[in-house]
Formats: C-alpha cells, sequence, structure tokens
C-alpha cells in the first residue's frame, strides 16, 4: 500500500467541502474515468470582487485524488480568482505534506480543475494541453509522455541524456530499461519509412577528462565550482531544495544541501551527479561531499 | 476490533503446524541434503517425505516429477523457456489474456525476442472460446500455458481438456495453478498436462518457496545450472525449512479440500448475495457458476477501488482491488478489460478471497460494513446523484475523457 501522509489521511476520510455546490458559478471538470480519477470543482465567485467565497467538489478516485481535491477547496477559498490561480500543484501536494510519485497526478488534476473552473467563470474555453502517460521513473516521477516528447524534441539518443534532460533514471537506475526502450522506440520512428537505423553502437567508454592546458588558479578553480554549482541550483530548487559551496580541500570539494536536498534519500545521487559535472569542468578527478563530512580542525 | 483477512488470494498466513515442522530445519536439522554426514541425511528424508507431501496432493505418478523452486513465478519462467529451449524448431506459444503478470510479462518479452504468442481472448464471463483454441494448434506451437483459476475472478479454465486437446497434436501443456492447488481436487497422473506451477504461500505455506510438475519423460532445459540438487533440473542448495513446510500445508489442504468446498464454498456465497442484495449498481465479475470456491470479485459503479479498501481497510478488513491505483498502473486490472467491464465499473472491483479460517461472524461484519461503505463514496462521485447515476444528458464528460 502506499506510503499516505497523515494529512492526506486526514482529508481523505473527513472530506472538506464535499458534495454539489447549488449556486456555484464557476465549475471544473477535468480527469479521465479511464485512469480512474474524475474530477468536479464548482465555485462561487463574488462578482464585484472576484473573490472564492466557497469552493466544493466531487471526485471518482483513489484516496489521494479525494485528499486532493480536500485540501484544495481549503486552500482556495477566499482568495481572489487570480490569487486562487497561482495556487501549483506543488503547493497542494506540499498542504498535504507530500504525495507518493505514483499519486503527484493528483495535485495536477487538482490545478487543472482549478484553471478550468476559473475559465468557465470568465466563459472562456480550457482546453488541457496535458497528456499522461505511464510512470517510468519513480524516484523523480517521470512519465513515458514527458520522456518520449524530450527525446523526440531534443534528438536525444542515451540514457544519461535523458537523465540530465528529465532527471528520470537519475535515482535507483530501476527504470533504464524503459527508458531504453523509448529511446529506441523514439529513434525507429525517427529513421522514418525505407531508412534503416544503424545498427546499436557499443556503448562507448566515458573519455577520460581532458587535462586543461594549464593547471588552474585556485581563484579560477573556485570560480569553476561556483559555476557548476549555479548551474545546477535551478533543478535543486524546483524540488524545493538548493546547494551552496562549503569549503574546497585539495581534491575534495565541500557543499550544503539545504532545503528539501538536505537528509533527503537522493543525497547520494545529487551529490554523484555534480561530482561528475565538478570533474568535466575542472578536468581533473575530484571528490564532492556533504559538508558534513568535512574534517573538524583540531 | 479483530482483523478479518479476506486476501487470501494475495498470501495466506503460515499454518502454526507449518512452522512447527520448520523450525528444527533452522537449528538442529541444518545439515546440507547433499552431505554424506548424519546432518545431511537427516535433511533428505525431510526433503523426501515432503515430495511425497506435494505429490500427493498433485496426483503426480512419480514423486521425482516434483521440482522445487523458490517460488510460483520460476517455476513458470522455467516452465515456458524450458520448453522453447528444448525444441528450437517451435516458436509460438499460446496463452490467455488474463494470465498472472508472471506469465504475460515474460510472454511480451519472448516476442521483444522474437517468439510468436497468441493470447486467447476471453467473453465477459472469463471463459474462452475452445475452438479458437484448437484453431490455433500447429506444429510450431512449442507450449500452451493457460492457468487454471484466474487470480482476480476465480473463474476456472477447462485445463485438463485444453491439456488433452494439445497432447493429441503433440504439444507440451503447462498451467500456472497457483491459485488452484488447495482449493480444487487436482489428479495429474489421469491427465495430459506437462507442467504445473504452484506456490506455497497461496496454501498457508511460507513465502519463497514454489513447485515445478514435470510429467515424467517432457523434455526439459534447466533454468538455473550448477549443482546436482533436484536432479539437476533446478541447482541451488535445498530450502529445506521451507520445503519441509510446503510438504506439511500440502498435507492439510488435503484434509482441508471437503471444507473449502462446503463450507468455504458456503460463507463465499453469503458474502456475495448479502452485498448484492443491499448496494445497487454492483455486480460479481467472471463466471459465478465457474469458479474457486473461496472468490467473489464484486464490481461497485461509480465508486474507485482504492478508495473503498482503505474505508475497509479502517474497520479491520483486508481485501483487494483492480484499480488502476491500486495496481500503480494508469489503466484497470487487465482482467477486467480482457473481460470488458466498463471504466465505470472496472476501477471499483473489489476482490474478497475466503481461506478455512474465516468465520460466520466476520462475514456477517462484511457484509455490515461494505454498504456503507459504497453509499459514502457514491455521495463524493460525480458520476452519482439522488440515489443513482447522473442520467445521460446531465452525464458528467469532463475534459480528456
Amino acid at each position: 500500500m502506499w506510503e499516505y501522509s497523515d494529512k492526506v489521511r486526514e482529508h481523505f476520510f473527513n472530506p472538506r467541502n464535499s458534495g454539489p455546490l447549488e449556486d456555484a458559478n464557476g465549475i471544473g471538470d477535468v480527469g479521465s474515468i479511464q485512469c480512474g480519477d474524475a474530477l468536479r470543482l464548482m465555485l462561487k465567485v463574488n462578482p464585484e470582487t472576484e473573490v472564492i467565497e466557497d469552493a466544493h467538489f466531487q471526485t471518482f478516485g483513489c484516496g489521494s485524488a479525494i485528499a486532493s481535491s480536500s485540501a484544495l477547496t481549503e486552500m482556495i477559498k477566499g482568495l481572489t480568482l487570480d490569487e486562487a490561480l497561482k495556487v501549483s500543484n506543488q503547493d497542494i501536494a506540499d498542504f498535504l505534506d507530500g504525495l507518493p510519485p505514483e499519486k503527484m497526478h493528483c495535485s495536477v488534476m487538482g490545478r487543472e480543475a482549478l484553471q478550468a473552473a476559473v475559465a468557465n467563470y470568465r466563459g472562456e474555453e480550457w482546453s488541457d494541453d496535458h497528456e499522461e502517460g505511464a510512470l517510468i521513473c519513480k524516484c523523480f516521477a517521470i512519465d513515458a509522455v514527458m520522456i518520449e516528447d524530450v527525446v523526440t524534441a531534443n534528438n536525444l539518443n542515451t540514457v544519461e541524456e535523458v537523465t540530465f534532460y528529465t532527471k528520470a533514471g537519475g535515482g535507483c537506475a530501476a527504470c533504464h530499461e524503459g527508458i531504453e526502450e523509448i529511446l529506441a522506440k523514439v529513434k525507429a520512428s525517427r529513421a522514418g519509412p525505407g531508412e534503416t537505423s544503424p545498427p546499436p553502437a557499443c556503448p562507448a567508454t566515458p573519455e577520460a577528462p581532458k587535462p586543461p592546458s594549464k593547471k588552474l588558479s585556485i581563484v579560477e578553480k573556485i570560480k569553476k565550482i561556483e559555476e557548476v554549482l549555479e548551474s545546477v541550483r535551478p533543478m535543486l530548487q524546483r524540488d524545493h531544495g538548493d546547494v551552496e559551496l562549503a569549503d574546497v580541500q585539495g581534491k575534495k570539494i565541500y557543499v550544503h544541501l539545504k532545503g528539501a536536498c538536505s537528509g533527503c534519500m537522493m543525497e547520494a545521487a545529487t551529490l554523484g551527479g555534480i561530482q561528475q559535472k565538478m570533474i568535466e569542468a575542472l578536468g581533473e578527478l575530484v571528490q564532492v561531499l556533504p559538508s558534513s563530512h568535512m574534517p573538524v580542525e583540531a | 476490533m479483530e482483523p478479518i483477512y479476506l486476501d487470501n488470494n494475495a498470501t495466506t498466513r503460515c499454518e502454526p503446524a507449518v512452522v512447527e515442522a520448520m523450525l528444527p530445519f533452522f537449528t538442529e536439522h541444518f545439515g546440507n541434503a547433499s552431505s554424506i554426514h548424519a546432518f545431511g541425511s537427516e535433511v533428505g528424508k525431510a526433503l523426501k517425505k515432503a515430495r511425497a507431501q506435494v505429490q500427493a496432493l498433485l496426483g503426480a505418478e512419480h514423486d521425482s516429477e516434483i521440482i522445487f523452486t523458490s517460488c510460483g513465478t520460476e517455476s513458470d519462467s522455467t516452465a515456458i523457456l524450458s520448453a522453447l529451449k528444448a525444441q528450437p524448431e517451435r516458436n509460438t506459444v499460446i496463452t490467455t489474456t488474463v494470465e498472472h503478470p508472471a506469465i504475460l510479462t515474460l510472454c511480451e518479452w519472448l516476442e521483444k525476442e522474437g517468439y510468436i504468442v497468441h493470447k486467447l481472448k476471453v467473453d465477459k464471463k472469463g471463459r474462452i472460446d475452445i475452438d479458437e483454441y484448437k484453431s490455433l494448434l500447429h506444429d510450431r506451437v512449442a507450449v500452451v500455458s493457460v492457468m487454471w483459476a484466474n487470480n482476480e475472478t476465480g473463474t476456472l479454465f477447462p485445463v485438463e481438456e485444453m491439456a488433452a486437446l494439445a497432447s493429441a497434436k503433440g504439444i507440451m501443456f503447462h498451467t500456472d495453478a497457483v491459485q488452484a492447488v488447495g482449493k480444487v481436487p487436482i489428479d495429474l497422473k489421469n491427465t495430459k498436462i506437462d507442467m504445473l506451477s504452484l506456490s506455497g504461500h497461496k496454501l498457508h505455506a511460507p513465502k519463497g518457496i514454489g513447485v515445478l510438475y514435470l510429467r515424467r519423460g517432457c523434455r526439459f532445459r534447466p533454468l538455473l545450472r550448477g549443482g546436482h540438487q533436484e536432479r539437476g533440473r533446478r541447482a541451488g542448495t535445498e530450502n529445506s525449512a521451507s520445503i519441509v513446510g510446503l510438504g506439511m500445508a500440502c498435507e492439510l489442504a488435503m484434509q482441508n479440500m471437503e471444507k473449502e468446498n462446503t463450507e468455504v464454498r458456503r460463507l463465499r456465497d453469503k458474502l456475495e448475495k448479502g452485498i448484492l442484495s443491499q448496494v445497487t449498481h454492483c455486480f460479481p465479475t467472471g463466471d459465478p457458476g465457474n469458479r474457486l470456491p473461496n472468490t467473489s470479485n464484486i464490481a461497485f459503479e461509480y465508486v474507485e477501488g482504492e478508495a473503498i479498501l482503505l474505508l475497509l481497510n479502517k474497520m479491520g478488513i483486508a481485501c483487494s482491488s483492480g484499480s488502476a491505483c491500486t495496481s500503480g498502473s494508469l489503466e484497470p486490472s487487465h482482467v477486467m478489460r480482457a473481460m470488458g467491464i466498463p471504466y465505470t465499473a472496472a476501477h471499483g472491483t473489489i476482490r474478497f478471497s475466503l481461506s478455512v479460517h474465516n468465520t460466520e461472524a466476520e462475514i456477517d461484519r462484511v457484509i455490515e460494513a461494505v454498504p456503507p461503505i459504497i453509499a459514502q463514496l457514491r455521495k463524493l462521485s460525480p458520476y452519482w446523484r439522488d440515489g443513482g447515476p447522473v442520467s445521460a444528458e446531465q452525464a458528467f464528460a469532463p475534459t480528456y475523457a
């Protein structure tokens, strides 16, 4: 069974604002019976102030779908429409103290119902541009459609590239076979009719990092390290984490992992990824370690 | 509140007598059956006894036809891969659309490897078309693999008849019988079944032990090669404690066979009738006239299975569902889809699977608990209004449906 937070359980067992809202003036219907999740969000909006005075939901779905719907109605009551539209699916998941990766789509459905209901109130058409596929990477909750789109758009060829672009496969690595299948499928369609795809190349051994022409000065080295950290920060910040340089001691680079990154089960993978980039940027073998590993001075 | 366990098709509780029989094999009888000394020979004797106990439950002609494995999945993989490897001139596997993933996922991989897999379709009650089956039996077929009983609905396939038809054409027949063994009488020596898989933990033995029955004379290639254990057909030191436990469980299953088909069946029927008579818009799936005595799978329309399970769990009742959410995929159970159960119902399927340990009082409690749970969730459902499904003109038709 899923590991649901107490908050998810609480909102599932005692859903807030459930059932029809008779004087609703904005209604959003989203979801799909095929996937087993469907949600109707009903808003009562004050036409003068555009404040959401009441919000109700009806949901066909699992525990986290019902909990996400309940949470959403609680979060948006009393907000103006523009304020409400700033609520992201991550906000819904955070409100519930997190959702299992397989269940993040429940919060996405909540966010879409909100967009649909606001569009309905404003007399606009809302069309869903979100297509969902089978979950491939459970560590980072990345589905097949997302991977396929990114592979096609960026002409990717390796699992490593897919991990770099989407994070999929960057955790436990159990999904690498699944990612390879998607790569093969896209490659086959890329080849087109009549063309034959080249035989799969042997996996090339990663090239040894080329030594820089001149030895870097310590200032240049720190600058490069900072550049690498800057490049990975947006990715970590998306997951409510962050990283900062703590110290450099010879070949050891110590970093502070902050926010959601600190104590995260993916810490080792995150550091491993940063280390790989450091090695490429500096052209020498270095080790990236958490600041907690810094030697205590005597 | 005592919990009620109605998920015996998922796994069963180890019988205390089974555990008791196993315990000495962790401590005083720890020897390796292959050793010459006394430590080994004690274990060797115990394995021989267990093999005979399994043989008796399956009605196998020879005890050497019993090969101990680690689980039902290993037995399934061994059987199908052996049939293909031993008959390189044959490249086709016949199976059904409603098999367990232990078979279906293997078959998908075989297709990628270039083999041909025919999956027999089922009708809305989960039955295959025997004429379609007959038309597929040709000399390129290496093996037919058809489950004895379906794990979700309990529906029984006519495997003895199908095995006879395959045998007449010189085709090997394998059956995944993990749900059937111990629940329906089996007498392999009077059938044409060549291979059969069973799993210990489905019949009150521990997890991690299985059996592949292999008819004497059936061509075979091992999956695991190494030592001479199981006559070289399955290398690896014997899991002696679990084998002893499985032997004991098979003996108990023989003793309980009648109870399973009278008392358990009566309780299952009472449970099903009790629920169907109180809840509207629900129906049993599969073939109620021809199924395992312990299984009832009910589809509750307009509500989602995981939500039902969570509320049942809160009342101490354990069962399982064919909804997408509980399977971790985007679609409801492949068995429900194969039978053409509409999505509104397939997501709300609940499987109740009993054992000889369930009591009348427990069944009464479940009959009482289910109707309010369904009513509560239907109140939340956008497909439901005022005690019935939303009418066609007001039908809920969300974006990207």
